[in-house]
């Protein structure tokens, strides 16, 4: 009790706003959430996703659609801002997404995809807005974390250049990627998409890794996960 | 209200015009030719060449002979036309409509109901005109009446007055030839073989025995001259009902100055268009500037609107586009679109977000101003198997989907747009693949699902079906591959990955 009331003054000098109480909603993360300040997914704030390989950009995609799901369940209209956009409309009616609520922006450049960021942040009658850019300097995820922060839009950046590890101010950073799926008793096919969530960076939280499953409905999370040959630990593959 | 309407004749429209470019013509005979059948036929006549006997229609050369020392000007196909424009938009001044007489290419026709008393009733009106344009150097002749086709037949023809009083047009027809009816040579040619040389021979006798005769449009040229029948006038500026213009006594150069004329007629035409129940869907800001050069920037909404701040938003984006030079001294705002607002009713609590919400809505208008309407999409289900067909694109932001999204099958969360070749081993005929090869990385396939068989839509295109299979490698990334045609044909089936699955 002691320790937990320390824990939310610390939080409370670090400039950490808590939510109120009865707002506090589960996003259905499961354990994830806790990794977070106040044990919240923090929904006004910059989600920042690194995605490489194609296979880690389906993931995340994926991974965002089933947070969209939770998000978008008001009614709330969605962006989608990119240049080279491969999402495949038809999909996110899988993780409950209804597709015809997302609007795409494809534009040819990525100053235009951070325009329109900025736009679509600042404009309260979205739930959330994805980017997908190759690259997000200092000044630019300051900019977004501002206009996040007068709406209360959630943002997705889908970072698809790794290398380049400017720091942003975004408060969490994810790559998630994919595992081999699960099947109930060696049965053939495949089994729900499963993926290695890896937090690396929460602002006011604890860092992690996790072991999830979307579910059909829902993400699930997998409890006995043994050590597997995760895809970020492979070097030197072309980027495609 | 009565409706009135002017018909300005240029007698010599083109003569005129040339004496105005060159006085040094006055006294010298000229004509205009155009070349016709290889040779020069005449198409204007100035009034000294007409004296001799010269005409339209006359050869340049058989002209010459009869007129010593005829100038022969070259004549350009549509001169009249761009003349008649010029005129007209110059004509705006005494009514809003005007109009082009398109039958005789030579003469105005001006819409002028509740005009005229402005200058002090309709004979002060046709002097002011008359007056006007003889000091710019045009000899016209005007007729006021209650249809064009009287005023364009008194103004041609009439002999008495051109004041004809609203409800006598018939009879101020009566005693003119019928070639004021504006009729084409050929019906004119059977009237006259007939000896029908004024109207009031025929225009008693019944409508069947002259359609039978003269045709239905000769009918119709009678009816739109006595005013049974309405004659539509287009208009050379179409009147912008919502239109505000801001003059600078100092020419403005700023960023500032250009944003603070722009919010002011704003807010003028916004108020107005309130009052009205009216929003902009399209605005034309143009900016006339001291080097007499026009700039003009536009914006659209997808929805009406009268907001300030939005519209003002949109014209924000655009300031750039507009080079000040040495300065603007004149803007005008037009809204040339525009629709009926829909107030929606005052929600008690917040309303419900979505697609139609305001502030997307705006959102849209500021990506469209800026980046294009076209980098907007939205998709929709659409009732097709073939994957790439299988959504399409609405047309409007609230268009709903007929059908619903299909979910029995596994579609991947990443398509490419064009399917990519791939070296597969595979066992045959069904199995799906043992490992494939893409951008030179080995895959061993660990886990597999399908075939899933799509048609291609035999009456859209022609080609090789596909086999649908869902592999997942020893990593666990998850592929979309196919094999494009059947294993053992004459044509060569292949393997293709064409999309990632989460």
């Amino acid at each position: 009790m002691l320790f937990q009331k320390l824990q939310q003054d610390i939080l409370l000098w670090q400039g950490f706003k808590p939510v109120s109480a009865g707002k506090a909603e589960r996003i259905g993360l499961g354990e994830i959430e806790n990794s977070f300040p106040g044990s919240v997914f923090p929904k006004k704030a910059i989600h920042e996703f690194i995605t490489v390989l194609p296979e880690h950009s389906a993931a995340s995609d994926g991974f965002i659609a089933g947070l969209l799901a939770v998000l978008m369940e008001n009614g709330a209209a969605c962006v989608w801002a990119s240049t080279s956009r491969r999402l495949f409309p038809a999909s996110l009616s899988l993780f409950n997404v209804e597709p015809e609520r997302i609007i795409f922006m494809d534009v040819e450049t990525e100053k235009d995809v951070l325009w329109i960021t900025e736009e679509a942040l600042k404009c309260e009658g979205l739930a959330a807005v994805v980017a997908e850019v190759n690259n997000l300097s200092l000044i630019e995820s300051r900019r977004l974390q501002l206009a996040v922060e007068s709406s209360g839009v959630t943002g997705f950046i889908l970072r698809k250049d790794e290398n380049k590890t400017t720091s942003t101010v975004a408060t969490a950073r994810w790559r998630i990627s994919p595992l081999p799926s699960h099947t109930e008793d060696g049965m053939p096919g495949l089994g729900f998409p499963r993926w290695q969530v890896e937090l690396l960076k929460v602002r006011n939280g604890n860092p992690g890794s996790f072991v999830l499953e979307w579910a059909g409905e829902k993400f699930e999370e997998v409890k006995k996960a043994k050590k597997q040959i995760v895809w970020s630990e492979m070097e030197g593959r072309q980027i495609g | 209200m009565q409706r009135r309407f002017v018909s300005i004749w240029f007698r010599q429209l083109l003569a005129d015009w040339q004496l105005i470019r060159r006085p040094e013509l006055k006294d010298v005979p000229f004509v205009f030719a155009a070349p016709d059948h290889g040779r020069m036929m005449i198409t204007a006549v100035c009034p000294i060449a007409s004296d001799f006997g010269v005409e339209v229609g006359m050869r340049a050369a058989d002209a010459k002979a009869i007129c010593p020392g005829l100038e022969v000007l070259d004549d350009k196909q549509g001169r009249p036309k761009t003349l008649l424009k010029g005129l007209g938009e110059w004509c705006v001044r005494y009514s809003p409509i005007v109009a082009i007489d398109e039958f005789g290419m030579d003469g105005l026709l001006l819409d002028v109901s509740g005009c005229t008393h402005l200058w002090g009733g309709e004979r002060g009106y046709l002097k002011e005109i008359v007056s006007r344009l003889k000091s710019k150097g045009y000899t016209v002749r005007l007729a006021i009446a209650d249809t064009p086709g009287a005023a364009w037949a008194v103004s041609h023809y009439g002999k008495v007055t051109p004041l004809i009083p609203t409800g006598e047009q018939v009879d101020a027809l009566l005693d003119l030839v019928p070639d004021a009816l504006r009729l084409e040579e050929t019906v004119l040619a059977k009237l006259r073989k007939l000896g029908f040389y004024q109207i009031k021979s025929f225009i008693g006798m019944p409508r069947s025995v002259l359609r039978r005769r003269f045709g239905e449009d000769f009918l119709l040229r009678l009816a739109q001259a006595i005013g049974t029948e309405n004659e539509v006038l287009v208009p050379l500026q179409v009147p912008i009902p919502f239109s505000e213009r801001l003059a600078c006594l100092e020419p403005i150069k700023t960023r500032n100055g250009i944003e603070i004329a722009i919010n002011k007629l704003l807010e003028k035409l916004c108020t107005r268009m309130q009052a009205e129940g009216k929003g902009l869907r399209t605005g034309v800001l143009t900016c006339y500037r001291i080097d007499g050069k026009v700039v003009r920037v536009d914006i659209g909404t997808s929805g009406a609107t009268h907001s300030i701040s939005h519209l003002f938003k949109l014209f924000q984006l655009k300031i750039d586009q507009i080079r000040p030079a040495l300065g603007i001294e004149l803007f005008v705002l037009d809204a040339p679109k525009v629709d009926d607002v829909e107030v929606p009713q005052e929600e008690m609590w917040t309303s419900a977000p979505g697609l139609d919400d305001k502030s997307v809505i705006r959102l849209l208008d500021r990506v469209a101003g800026k980046v294009g309407f076209q980098v907007i999409h939205r998709y929709l289900p659409a009732t097709k198997y073939w994957p790439e067909r299988s959504v399409q694109r609405a047309v409007s932001v609230t268009e709903k989907s007929v059908t619903t999204w299909r979910v029995n099958k596994p579609r991947p969360t990443e398509l490419l747009k064009i399917p990519v070749p791939i070296e597969v081993m595979a066992i045959i005929p069904d199995h799906p693949p043992k490992f494939f090869i893409y951008k030179g990385v080995r895959h061993m396939v660990a886990k597999a699902d399908g075939p899933e068989r799509i048609e291609r839509e035999w009456w859209l295109d022609q080609g090789e079906h596909r086999d649908y299979y869902q592999v997942e490698d020893e990593q666990g990334g998850r592929y979309w591959l196919f094999r494009s045609g059947h294993y053992g044909s004459d044509n060569k089936y292949k393997w293709f990955i064409h999309g990632f699955f989460a």
